[in-house]
């Protein structure tokens, strides 16, 4: 069966019609919604969503044109299928146009169907393969990239969606692997000046005079081995945004070069005389503690000021656990693309193991040890082992925030396991029917392995 | 209780041999005991005079109403539909404890030498894959599986009759467990 459930909406007006076909379609492992007007289905794609729909054309109300125009204009990535009792050139034609994936005649011809549904899902896992790839390629990433459910990231997201409009210099503090190069490349794609480059410089990893021609430019015979003039990161950078990684590393001198730059809007190239203006916008990110820095005098307080006009703070991953379960999903997700392997998943054991880690490396600590994973995996699901991580007892944050279903999870696997996998005898200690339990097994991709231990799958 | 009954609830006459094979199969892939029965009424309300076909659905509630313990295949000549396809060669319910089979669509253009055994075949197969929905088993995307959607006459054939492995490990983790199908 399918590795994962495709979501399908179907919206008929006849409540037979909705149930044979969920129950039908249910049978293939799809997750399985129904609506019964053309509302009622653009209400349900407003609270989750649904990727493909299976429409039928004549209904009271909003009729399937009209919600498949509608549905197209929000969420073009949406397949949608009309369903109509009698076929007529002329809807036909107009349903295509409108951006239609096929339409089907009621009653439908099993294979008929089948074929478009698979055909659909396959094409969706191809659409969505070459957006991943594409972005790790061209290093497009928005917003909704920086995957949160954390409050205190949502509100710093928030900020720096707000001031991507503005032409304000943004500082961005956070420790290493928080992901302050992709807010920076967010916060520049959600600008007026994303058509110009978005040009990145980490200072730390140049000595003073190599950052120096790095970021002005250099004349000719400015230098020996200056053979010709260069221009400097500030001018590449023309009309777009400068991203100033790990500025609290760079030297007094340079940040008095800076200051001057950033005051005056000028720059003049190693060795050159003439000063010409600039068109950036900064932003700067540090993993050091910028203020104390000034205190201490290893930062000057004037370039400091410069910088921190709007200054956000990426939370990192150990104060943000909540997040863990979503960034694996969409890291696998990531990173299945890149090194061309299925994964399924992560078992219970192997979650409660990244759940309980410390995180100094945060995300791109948690995306490495996810890439090891699966390249030393031998089965589709990740286990602890795999991940190459020891638990150790300072890691393990008693009652760190997680949903309510992630405890749920985990209690039932550690009742099950405790049990051996008796289901009758684990219902009991939960206070749950069996049915309840066994539905909840199945929603949680619990499964009992060989040796009587519940680790989790997902498919069959 | 784990235990399975086919019926015969076809217009014609059952055939013994047909029923038995089935009842065999059953029997055998699902280490279940499995027994024919001939129940004396018929599901006359599945008759849809529009279709002119019978609705498999309108058979698994005649079914259910009749089945109180362990679970119930039917299994008829008659021409089986669900509301939005045009036809099915059969239908479950998943997770419940009755499904119907239908011979109707199963056989080639008749008289043609070894089409019983054909017929036969595709039944039991057929018979594995409803049954397998009770017991909660989705289609599968082993072609070979019984468990693989059959949409036609061709996927009935590409199967085997008989759980893939995946299938099978899920199924005897399903079956140690969970016993009593859903009322």
């Amino acid at each position: 069966m399918s590795k994962k459930s495709t979501r399908i909406l179907v919206v008929d007006d006849e409540e037979i019609v909705r149930e044979s076909l969920s129950g039908w379609l249910e049978k293939d492992g799809h997750t399985i919604g129904t609506a019964a007007d053309g509302l009622a289905a653009l209400q349900a794609l407003e609270e989750k969503p649904w990727s493909i729909l299976l429409v039928d054309l004549k209904m009271p109300g909003i009729d399937g044109l009209e919600v498949l125009r509608r549905v197209k204009e929000k969420h073009p990535e949406t397949a949608i299928l009309i369903m109509t009792a009698y076929a007529t050139v002329d809807t036909a034609v107009k349903a295509m146009k409108l951006g239609a994936f096929d339409y089907i005649v009621k009653p439908f011809d099993p294979e008929e169907v089948s074929l478009i549904v698979e055909k659909i899902v396959a094409q969706q896992a191809l659409v969505r393969e070459n957006v991943i790839l594409r972005k790790a390629l061209k290093r497009e990433y928005q917003f909704h990239d920086l995957v949160t459910k954390s409050p205190a990231m949502l509100a710093t997201l928030e900020l720096a969606r707000i001031a991507a409009r503005s032409p304000s210099t943004i500082l961005i503090l956070g420790e290493s692997g928080t992901g302050k190069e992709l807010l920076a490349r967010a916060v520049h794609a959600e600008s007026p000046r994303h058509t110009k480059p978005f040009v990145a410089v980490s200072c730390a990893a140049l000595s003073e005079t190599l950052l120096e021609s790095e970021l002005f430019g250099y004349e000719k015979g400015a230098f020996t081995g200056a053979n010709a003039r260069r221009e400097g990161k500030f001018e590449s950078a023309r009309g777009g945004t400068l991203f100033l990684d790990e500025i609290g590393d760079i030297s007094p001198k340079l940040q008095q070069d800076l200051l001057r730059v950033l005051e005056e809007r000028r720059v003049t190239r190693v060795g050159g005389t003439e000063s010409f203006p600039i068109d950036v916008r900064i932003i700067a990110a540090t993993n050091r503690d910028l203020p104390k820095e000034v205190e201490e005098g290893r930062f000057r307080q004037d370039l400091f000021y410069r910088l921190n006009v709007i200054a956000t703070r990426l939370v990192p991953l150990r104060e943000r656990r909540e997040d863990i379960p979503l960034l694996v999903d969409t890291l696998l997700e990531q990173l299945g693309s890149e090194l061309k392997r299925e994964v399924e998943g992560v078992a219970a054991e192997a979650m409660a193991v990244l759940m309980a880690h410390s995180w100094p490396g945060n995300v791109r600590e948690l995306r490495n040890v996810l890439e090891r994973a699966i390249v030393v995996s031998t089965g589709p699901m990740l286990t602890a082992r795999d991940l190459g991580l020891t638990l150790r007892p300072e890691d393990a944050v008693p009652g760190h925030p997680v949903s309510l279903a992630e405890v749920e999870r985990q209690h039932i696997a550690a009742i099950l396991k405790q049990t051996a996998g008796n289901v009758t005898q684990s219902a009991r200690i939960l206070d749950i029917d069996r049915v309840t339990l066994y539905a909840k097994i199945r929603k949680y991709g619990l499964s009992r392995a060989e040796g009587g231990e519940f680790e989790e799958t997902s498919g069959r | 209780m784990n235990e399975a009954a086919v019926w015969w609830i076809g217009a014609g006459p059952g055939d013994p041999e047909l029923l038995d094979g089935v009842r065999a199969r059953l029997a055998s892939e699902f280490s279940v005991p499995c027994r024919v029965e001939f129940p004396a009424e018929r599901p006359e309300e599945a008759w849809d005079a529009r279709r002119g076909q019978h609705s498999s659905s309108r058979i698994l509630l005649w079914l259910k109403e009749r089945t109180s313990q362990g679970r119930v295949l039917g299994l008829t000549d008659a021409d089986l539909f669900i509301p939005i396809l045009t036809f099915v060669f059969g239908e479950a319910q998943l997770n419940g404890r009755v499904a119907v089979v239908s011979t109707a669509r199963l056989g080639g253009p008749t008289g043609l030498p070894g089409e019983k055994g054909r017929v036969a075949a595709r039944l039991q197969k057929e018979a594995v894959h409803e049954l397998g929905h009770t017991f909660g088993l989705l289609h599968c995307r082993t072609e070979r599986c019984a468990m693989a959607r059959s949409a036609s006459l061709r996927d009935v054939d590409a199967k085997k009759p008989a759980l893939c492995p995946a299938c099978r490990a899920l199924y005897l983790e399903v079956s140690s467990e969970i016993g009593e199908p859903h009322e």
